[in-house]
């Protein structure tokens, strides 16, 4: 086994590294809270953690990975959280739950990503600045249709009104299921933890495996060279596209996890300020590091909670552009370069050290 | 029929003509060189023939087939494969992968089966490897493969270049200023590699290059750019005999 690990290519090691990370954090909390360690704050808290680490990844795909800024992140999110919870609803009792979960998260994967290629069509012919102002538009868009959106069922089927709930003509035995700025409320709460770790899961397995294919290694091309991309025949328009809707359709099925979680919903929560929260993790955990996104995500939603514990909530920003700024710096500035290598260089020193005596004795036995 | 008919090429920029009625025949498996003193449309020509830039006149025929206008993409896969003057890799990616984006459009496999990982991915993946890895020994980068490109020394990056183009299966390479920046011995060792990659690959060379011995040494016919017009064509000899030449390279009395 071990040989194997030493043999498999670095990238595959890596990749198993990042399924390790989760796989032990869900079963760290498990341990915990079956020994009863955990506050009810933080179990609140999985949830929320799981859809932020997804749509983290699923952001790095764009960001990091084709290289375009897209500030519209929370947009997929929302159209997501609203198309499947609303199907949740609308099925209430009329299928069996698991079913219900399971059709809600891809009916919301389903319109992301079509709203992923109806906006990435005219989105992506823009490049840097104009790009992330579009998509940051566009994200606002969404959000304020949604808060005009009136949407209702009985039995003739489903009615929908951009002016008022009374407008929707209901019959006697129908019910609204979206109340424009109100949006839904009386959710059934459906996502749990474990839910949350295998879409994460299967979030990383999506974006690892496309990274590392054919149409992944196009992806990158087009981010590190275009002009150069395009000069070896790789078709731009369709791998953009590509990355731009598997980002949108993973933020879609986030969205619906994080909305099975909460008993209302509120297109106002998907405003731009969470697209900037988004594109603070793939920053902090650095563009293109899918690893980094993961822990990221989860250290940034879990540390308001922390610091609650601590009487300090009112310091969140502040912390957080302290943590923004000093990791810009840890990892651009020339002197944290110079000082990482040469830190690396002495701890490689005194490992070389440390471990030939101790080599000498453990080598046998691992022969 | 010539590999490569360009007649009566030209493209306006506003009011600027930077290219003028040009023609240009290459034969199949010649080393064509196209030369001209800084600021004559050698860039441009290249970048028409590429689809970069859509020529505002004539026709480029490749192989039998019109290509004029077409977008990069497609020009790539029609086989027009090339270099640039300022080195255009893939700087994050690995050695190995900057050959396999090459590889593109030879070795085919949806995105669902690279996600799902099924047999067709691994055996594509495997090919792939095999091949890149025999265009990357062509060029002594193999030993190199796991660096990322922009780690690479300056006269690998740019064989990377050439081997990352060869990838494409081209039947017309175009090489923008191959040898800029390289010393005495590199550029001989480049001249070789060059006509190796010719004869191996049964392709044409179409080439930028200032360096006159290099120019001279390796290339069989030559167009003489000037002012975006063709100054002169010929062997090389008959270039370096033309009294037109000498006079646009060392300044005359016209």
């Amino acid at each position: 086994m071990l040989q194997r690990i030493k043999t498999m290519r670095s990238s595959t090691r890596s990749n198993l590294v990042t399924y390790g990370i989760v796989l032990g954090f869900y079963a760290a909390v498990q341990l915990l809270n079956a020994a009863g360690l955990l506050s009810s704050a933080f179990i609140g808290q999985l949830v929320p953690i799981c859809a932020y680490v997804m749509l983290a990844i699923s952001l790095n795909l764009t960001v990091g990975f084709l290289g375009e800024l897209s500030l519209g992140h929370a947009g997929f999110m929302s159209i997501g959280a609203f198309s499947g919870v609303s199907f949740w609803m609308a099925t209430q009792g009329r299928i069996p739950a698991w079913l219900g979960v399971l059709c809600a998260l891809v009916i919301g994967a389903v319109c992301a990503g079509i709203f992923g290629l109806l906006i990435g069509v005219p989105v992506l012919r823009l490049e840097g600045d104009y790009l992330a102002i579009v998509t940051l538009a566009f994200g606002q868009i969404i959000v304020n249709v949604i808060n005009a959106l009136y949407i209702g069922i009985d039995a003739r089927g489903l009615h929908i009104s951009l002016k008022d709930a009374a407008s929707l003509n209901l019959a006697e035995d129908g019910k609204v299921i979206i109340n424009g700025a109100m949006g839904i409320t009386n959710i059934p709460k459906a996502s749990t933890f474990t839910l949350g770790i295998v879409l994460v899961v299967l979030t990383l397995a999506v974006v690892l495996n496309l990274i590392h294919s054919r149409a992944g290694r196009a992806i990158t091309a087009i981010r590190d060279n275009e002009i150069a991309a395009q000069s070896i025949g790789i078709n731009l328009t369709k791998y953009k596209l590509m990355a731009f809707i598997i980002s949108a359709v993973f933020a879609g099925v986030a969205g619906v996890l994080y909305a099975l979680n909460f008993t209302s919903l509120v297109s106002r929560r998907f405003d731009y300020n969470t697209s900037i929260t988004i594109l603070m993790f793939v920053v902090l955990g650095g563009m293109g590091s899918i690893r980094g996104s993961i822990i990221a995500a989860a250290a940034l939603t879990v540390l308001p909670e922390l610091m609650r514990s601590f009487g300090m909530e009112s310091y969140r920003m502040l912390i957080y552009a302290i943590v923004l700024i000093a990791m810009m710096l840890f990892n651009s500035a020339p002197a944290a370069i110079e000082w990482r290598k040469k830190t690396a260089q002495k701890l490689q020193g005194v490992w070389a050290a440390h471990k030939k005596p101790a080599g000498t004795g453990s080598g046998k036995g691992a022969a | 029929m010539a590999l490569l008919e360009v007649s009566n090429l030209g493209i306006a920029f506003g009011g600027l003509q930077a290219v003028d009625k040009l023609d240009l025949r290459i034969e199949q498996g010649q080393l064509y060189g196209l030369i001209g003193p800084n600021g004559a449309g050698k860039t441009t020509v290249f970048n028409m023939l590429t689809g970069v830039y859509k020529p505002t006149e004539g026709n480029i025929v490749l192989d039998g087939r019109d290509i004029t206008g077409l977008p990069p993409a497609r020009i790539s896969q029609a086989g027009i494969a090339r270099t640039f003057q300022n080195i255009r890799l893939f700087d994050k990616m690995s050695v190995l992968d900057n050959v396999k984006v090459g590889l593109h459009n030879r070795y085919k496999y949806n995105m669902l089966t690279g996600i799902l990982r099924l047999p067709a991915y691994r055996e594509k993946e495997h090919e792939m490897n095999r091949e890149a890895r025999k265009l990357l020994k062509i060029f002594e980068l193999d030993k190199e493969e796991k660096l990322t490109a922009s780690q690479l020394p300056y006269g690998k990056q740019r064989k990377l270049e050439i081997a990352r183009a060869l990838a494409t299966n081209p039947k017309l390479l175009l090489l923008d200023e191959p040898a800029a920046g390289m010393n005495p011995n590199e550029t001989a060792e480049l001249m070789n590699t060059i006509k190796f990659v010719r004869d191996t690959f049964h392709i044409s060379v179409l080439l930028i290059e200032h360096d006159m011995s290099f120019v001279m040494g390796i290339c069989e016919y030559i167009t003489v750019l000037n002012y975006g017009r063709e100054l002169a064509r010929g062997t090389g000899k008959e270039i370096r005999n033309n009294p037109n030449v000498i006079a646009a390279y060392l300044g005359g009395d016209d």
